[in-house]
């Protein structure tokens, strides 16, 4: 496989928010408790058979994002686990305070569902983009902040926000990406996941931004680089102990993330590496920039979000700490 | 997490089942006297935190007062039972009033309202479920309470359940949108268990209402919303009891409780200042004897 960007019409390339919408199914069925709660987004979030089998059970607020998250603390007072679903910017920007306050202060299992994250909605522009939403979320405390890179890991993810007793922001790609996970790969916070071997540079990647990981991991294996590919999944809880062996025993750390680089994955490795085990860094993703009109391939090839733009990061590094 | 006071709960057991049993005139003596009761210990806490929004507090007193004392079905030694009415503040700057409320009805002793706002006390400046009993969201942003209280009330139907939902709303908080997102899906999903009572005091913080950003006419608001509005003295206990009763309708019930910002205490009744102003010691032994009168 070379180096760039990932063909969109690849057969083995899939839209996450199917995986969502039919492990909720799934859920539903065995769980009466389980609700969604979306806000005239239900053909965005994918909930029109939801819709149709548990038509009581889905509770359509309309266009108000506070309300939307409001209600869902509600029903987790009145026992349910609401499943919160809208548009990334929307859900995260509107509602950060409703997010903070209403779901995570009080402690309650809220599952905020962030759909079409990132730059999924490329051409329709910065203001549909959801690429603060790393940083925002990261920053509230109780929130755990999860970010499947695949189908397998969408439904490990919904499954595992169900059962967890506590506030949880997933992120539901909406972006084509190959399958990246191994069978039977656990879903736990705090746990990442190495899918490759190798103690030149790690790379830890979310999300979109794995296989491409994998694909520049593959690239510099023939230069004789040797990468270690951790596909991290939480950006909260971070498995900090995967970070600290990777500053122990690799010579520096790539991170790459469709977001902006001032508060998400980047900014939560940095912080781990700099006061523990300080190692050289790269952190890929948007710096404080808002996109110019284009596709989200367009988009992350703009901003170097590519198999290429890991790969020079880590030659780069390579050569810095040869200097 | 504070924990029941088993005394106060069997008092309040008690003093609920004489408030359902007596006569009308003998239910607001009750109430009255728990309502004073209450503002002596706002008082006393605000004076000892040297902090809090007095005026919001006694003008809300006689809304709670009248909920936990002859509304609500609620247990304060059993306060996460699953069926109890569901009790939200979104004024959660009014969080002396809920407290005192709460410990006199049993939630938790009395004697915790001198930590108010203590370090590390559980009774922060605003209200957390977490940390005390009887408190069922976190408030404090205003126009929060309203969108939870709708998400309680959704919940009661889907789990098939038949407690009740109140939530008790400022007048000036009614500014905030999301309110009126909350009204909007109560209305459109027929809440019929819903009551939302505003503690129509005509001042917020910096000034009067209908100076600051109009609110009236407030009661066609709420009708053109879809509920049912219905205007009370909001000191007027057998009032409240009577308009905090569920529509016929099946239509959400929206309560606007007219009251007085301050009300108890002379000097501090209806004047803007004393949104958050901390009476001084002499000031705090006039308000004590008023409100022992």
């Amino acid at each position: 496989m070379t180096a760039g960007l990932i063909p969109e019409n690849a057969a083995q390339t899939y839209d996450c928010r199917q995986a969502f919408a039919e492990e909720l199914i799934a859920l539903a069925a065995e769980d009466p408790r389980i609700v969604a709660v979306c806000n005239d987004s239900v053909g965005s979030s994918n909930l029109v058979r939801f819709r149709e089998l548990y038509p009581h059970r889905l509770i359509n607020v309309g266009i108000a994002e506070q309300d939307l998250v409001g209600v869902g603390a509600g029903l987790a007072n009145g026992g349910l686990i609401p499943f919160v679903s809208a548009a990334g910017p929307f859900l995260t920007g509107r509602a950060t305070e409703q997010i903070k306050t209403d779901a995570a202060y009080n402690g309650l299992p809220v599952i905020l569902c962030g759909q079409s994250p990132g730059m999924a909605y490329g051409e329709l522009g910065p203001t549909h983009h959801s690429i603060e939403d790393l940083s925002w979320m990261r920053a509230i405390a109780d929130l755990a902040v999860a970010v499947p890179a695949d189908p397998a890991q969408t439904r490990a993810a919904v499954r595992w926000a169900a059962s967890h007793d506590g506030p949880v922001y997933l992120r539901i790609p909406r972006f084509k990406i190959p399958a990246v996970t191994p069978q039977d790969a656990p879903f736990q916070p705090g746990r990442s996941l190495q899918l490759t071997d190798g103690d030149d540079i790690t790379v830890m990647a979310v999300g979109t931004m794995v296989s491409r990981a994998l694909t520049a991991a593959e690239t510099l294996r023939t230069e004789g680089i040797g990468v270690r590919v951790l596909n991290m999944t939480f950006v909260e809880p971070m498995d900090v102990d995967a970070v600290l062996r990777a500053a122990r025993e690799t010579r520096g750390i790539v991170t790459a993330e469709e977001a902006t680089t001032t508060g998400g994955l980047g900014a939560a490795v940095a912080s781990v590496v700099a006061q523990n085990r300080p190692v050289p860094m790269r952190i890929l993703g948007v710096h404080r920039r808002f996109a110019p009109t284009g596709s989200a391939s367009f988009l992350l090839e703009h901003f170097g979000l590519t198999a290429d733009g890991i790969a020079v990061a880590v030659r780069e590094l390579l050569s810095h700490e040869r200097r | 997490m504070l924990s029941t006071d088993p005394v106060g709960a069997e008092e309040f057991r008690a003093r609920r089942h004489r408030i359902a049993t007596q006569d009308p005139d003998a239910q607001v003596h009750e109430l009255r006297q728990l309502a004073a009761e209450v503002r002596r210990s706002v008082v006393q806490m605000i004076d000892q935190a040297q902090l809090g929004h007095i005026g919001g507090d006694l003008s809300v007193t006689d809304i709670l007062v009248t909920l936990f004392g002859g509304v609500l079905d609620v247990d304060p030694a059993q306060p996460r039972r699953p069926d109890r009415d569901r009790f939200i503040l979104s004024k959660g700057h009014c969080a002396a009033s809920l407290y005192a409320t709460l410990a006199h009805c049993g939630y938790f002793p009395t004697s915790e309202l001198s930590t108010f706002m203590a370090p590390l006390s559980a009774l922060n400046g605003h209200p957390n479920r977490t940390k005390v009993p009887g408190v069922e969201t976190n408030t404090g942003p205003l126009g929060h309470g309203f969108p939870v209280a709708v998400g309680c009330a959704l919940a009661a139907r889907l789990a098939d359940r038949s407690y009740r939902t109140y939530v008790v709303l400022g007048d000036g908080e009614l500014q905030e949108g999301s309110n009126w997102e909350a009204a909007m899906t109560a209305a459109h999903y027929d809440l019929g268990s819903l009551t939302a009572i505003v503690d129509r005091n005509r001042l917020q913080q910096g000034a009067r209402t209908e100076e600051t950003k109009r609110l009236e006419p407030l009661a066609e608001k709420w009708t053109s919303f879809g509920w049912e509005a219905r205007e009370v003295n909001g000191h007027d206990h057998a009032q409240l009891l009577s308009a905090l009763r569920p529509s016929p309708t099946g239509r959400p019930v929206a309560v606007i409780a007219n009251t007085i910002k301050g009300k108890g205490v002379s000097f501090i009744e209806d004047r803007v200042e004393w949104h958050h102003k901390v009476p001084d010691a002499g000031q705090v032994r006039t308000a004590l004897e008023e409100l022992s009168r």
